[in-house]
């Protein structure tokens, strides 16, 4: 089912971007013959399903149809994955440090409840929610890289760990308060179970109820809302790293569409990666899902 | 005695003084009523209301009673008759502590590198901001709801086709319609209403289609359907009016996530173009002029943050009160 959703998401993205008007030639300098030639030389001049099959065939063997920049004839798989692995090694830093701070938050608040600890970790997660990431992004940098300049103002790849503190905290801000509300939530309902208090009631208590009872079934929805917020990173990669000059995906993105003109061959392959990560991440969590619940597994497995 | 005696008020007297409490949870009372009490019950709701309606007043009235216009370059004639551009002036409040040519003019927020008033552009911008979020849930409200209780409502093929159609729809990630959008598209307040209404329709159908499938069971509906009614009279006449609630939180909590991504598009490049301003324009004009000149960048971010901080106050509030809790009460 997902590969044949991506197979969709490829076709139709393809399409589109074969079938949008205009010209990729500077009509004003070529003549009609250097344009033909050129698309021939290109392969435009084919039907547009043949194109794709050639180009699904090229995305199989791991090249991005003709694989270079329609401007500059920048090579796109090299500059992709470099850019790929910075997003990523960030994206993955923020979504860890988010999830694990917010379970720890959330767990705080729950076995608190109602006490201060509680009310503060509330309006943690309120204002996280409510406030944009990029507002905390742009003051934390302003704060903390320039007045006092502690952190380094850019990001610098060489220093990866101790320049990507500040990006990955300010993107993870978003994931924790949503994390930690949503732990807080699950966790008290789970503790008001009838099935906690039966284990309580037969002596099991702290760490190993926790563990063995309220963590387990408190967490499967909270695997739940970290698929959107993996998705969000996507969206609030392009803002950090315009913030702090990182050279992602992101910015590849959005140099590619917000430039001098589209550059069609960019976008198609961003788009194709973005759409197979999203969808692999949303495969990962179901398959994920599983685990933590066996009830699901079973249930899939008797469908099945 | 008369027969056909009428009892007026006087007839009848309180038997103390004492005052009558009505217990308001339990009272009979209409449903919206009930939904009232208790939204303005929460001190959250109530602030979030508050805070939305004030930068809503300020986003109406500003720009008309600003002595500028938010596109305005002011300038003034200096002695030796060269024009003179306000660039860049921190706040100031025209009562001639200012030490320069505009010592009489007031900027209350300053202004911007070109020599605009702040005040009238942060206004502005909000209100291009909220204008952009409300067409936009608007539209997505009327798509989304209906696609959601049309499938809903129907089921068997009709709701497997439509399912599997959003299923797709809905692994597109957003980035990707964006760029799509921005290659047919102009940049500019098209394209991030469009991309808006591409996107957030789904959850809305989501939330509609769960309400009409445990709505159409119930027997009104099933009253009706024997009374002759058609299926569109009972999805849109009969359904839709009682799923009302629902879907005015997930619009509450829309608006802000449509605010976000206005601001989130021009702030990257792609959204409003100069000399058009909105609150993601003005923050990256901002944010260029950060460390030189950091009053530039607050208000259009503060009246973001408290915009989206109030919607989803008021949307918390409003999910409170329509399901309101035992606990709670």
């Amino acid at each position: 089912m997902s590969v044949l959703t991506l197979f969709l998401i490829i076709f139709v993205l393809f399409v589109l971007i074969r079938i949008v008007p205009g010209n990729p030639f500077p009509v004003e300098r070529m003549s009609a013959e250097m344009i033909l030639q050129k698309r021939a030389e290109l392969g435009l001049d084919k039907p547009i399903l043949i194109q794709f099959v050639d180009y699904m065939s090229m995305l199989l063997q791991g090249s991005f149809g003709n694989g270079t920049s329609l401007y500059n004839g920048a090579p796109i798989k090299p500059i992709m994955m470099i850019c790929l692995e910075n997003s990523f090694k960030i994206g993955v830093l923020s979504i860890l440090f988010g999830t694990a701070a917010g379970l720890f938050l959330g767990i705080i608040a729950a076995l608190n409840r109602g006490k201060f600890l509680d009310g503060l970790c509330t309006v943690v997660s309120i204002l996280g929610v409510c406030i944009p990431s990029y507002v905390f992004m742009i003051f934390l940098q302003y704060f903390f890289s320039y007045k006092i300049s502690f952190f380094p103002y850019f990001f610098d790849a060489s220093r990866f760990l101790f320049s990507s503190i500040m990006p990955a905290l300010s993107l993870s801000l978003f994931a924790i308060a949503t994390v930690a509300r949503f732990t807080r939530n699950e966790m008290i309902e789970v503790m008001n179970s009838d099935y906690v208090k039966l284990a309580e009631a037969k002596g099991l208590y702290g760490f190993e109820l926790m563990r063995k009872h309220v963590l387990r079934n408190a967490l499967i929805p909270v695997v739940t809302v970290i698929a959107p917020l993996v998705v969000g990173l996507l969206t609030g990669a392009m803002v950090t790293e315009k913030i702090y000059g990182i050279n992602g995906v992101g910015k590849l993105m959005v140099d590619a569409i917000a430039g001098e003109g589209v550059d069609y061959n960019y976008v198609l392959a961003l788009s194709i990666v973005f759409s197979a990560l999203y969808i692999g991440i949303m495969l990962l969590l179901d398959i994920l899902y599983g685990i933590i619940d066996p009830r699901i597994r079973l249930t899939a497995k008797e469908a099945a | 005695m008369e027969k056909n005696y009428t009892p007026t008020a006087d007839d009848f007297e309180f038997i103390s003084d004492r005052d009558l409490s009505v217990d308001l949870n339990f009272a009979s009372q209409g449903y919206w009523k009930g939904v009232a009490i208790h939204f303005f019950r929460s001190k959250l709701a109530v602030a979030g209301v508050i805070i939305v309606s004030l930068i809503i007043l300020f986003a109406i009235l500003a720009p008309i009673f600003s002595s500028y216009s938010y596109q305005e370059i002011v300038s003034v004639n200096s002695a030796a008759g060269k024009e003179i551009v306000a660039k860049s002036l921190p706040p100031q409040f025209g009562d001639g502590s200012a030490q320069n040519l505009f010592s009489d003019k007031t900027f209350l927020f300053g202004t911007d590198d070109m020599g605009r008033d702040l005040w009238t552009r942060t206004w502005q911008g909000a209100r291009v901001s909220l204008i952009i979020a409300f067409v936009a849930i608007l539209i997505d409200m009327i798509i989304g709801t209906s696609y959601g209780l049309i499938s809903g409502y129907f089921g068997g093929h009709v709701d497997n086709i439509l399912q599997r159609f959003i299923e797709i729809a809905g692994s597109i990630p957003t980035l990707v319609i964006i760029s799509i959008l921005a290659i047919f598209m102009e940049k500019g307040i098209g394209l991030v209403i469009v991309s808006l209404l591409l996107t957030e329709w789904i959850g809305m159908s989501k939330i509609a289609r769960a309400e009409c499938l445990k709505l159409k069971e119930r027997e009104y509906v099933l009253a009706s359907r024997t009374l002759g009614a058609g299926s569109f009279h009972i999805i849109f006449k009969q359904i839709l009016p009682n799923t009302i609630g629902p879907i005015i939180t997930q619009v509450m909590f829309s608006i802000p996530v449509a605010i976000f991504t206005e601001a989130f598009l021009s702030f990257v490049g792609v959204g409003i173009v100069l000399p058009q301003c909105s609150l993601g324009s003005l923050i990256e004009a901002g944010f260029n002029n950060i460390t030189v000149l950091p009053y530039q960048i607050l208000p259009p971010i503060s009246v973001l943050a408290l915009l989206m901080l109030g919607f989803n106050l008021i949307g918390d509030g409003f999910r409170e009160a329509l399901a309101p809790k035992i606990e709670n009460m």
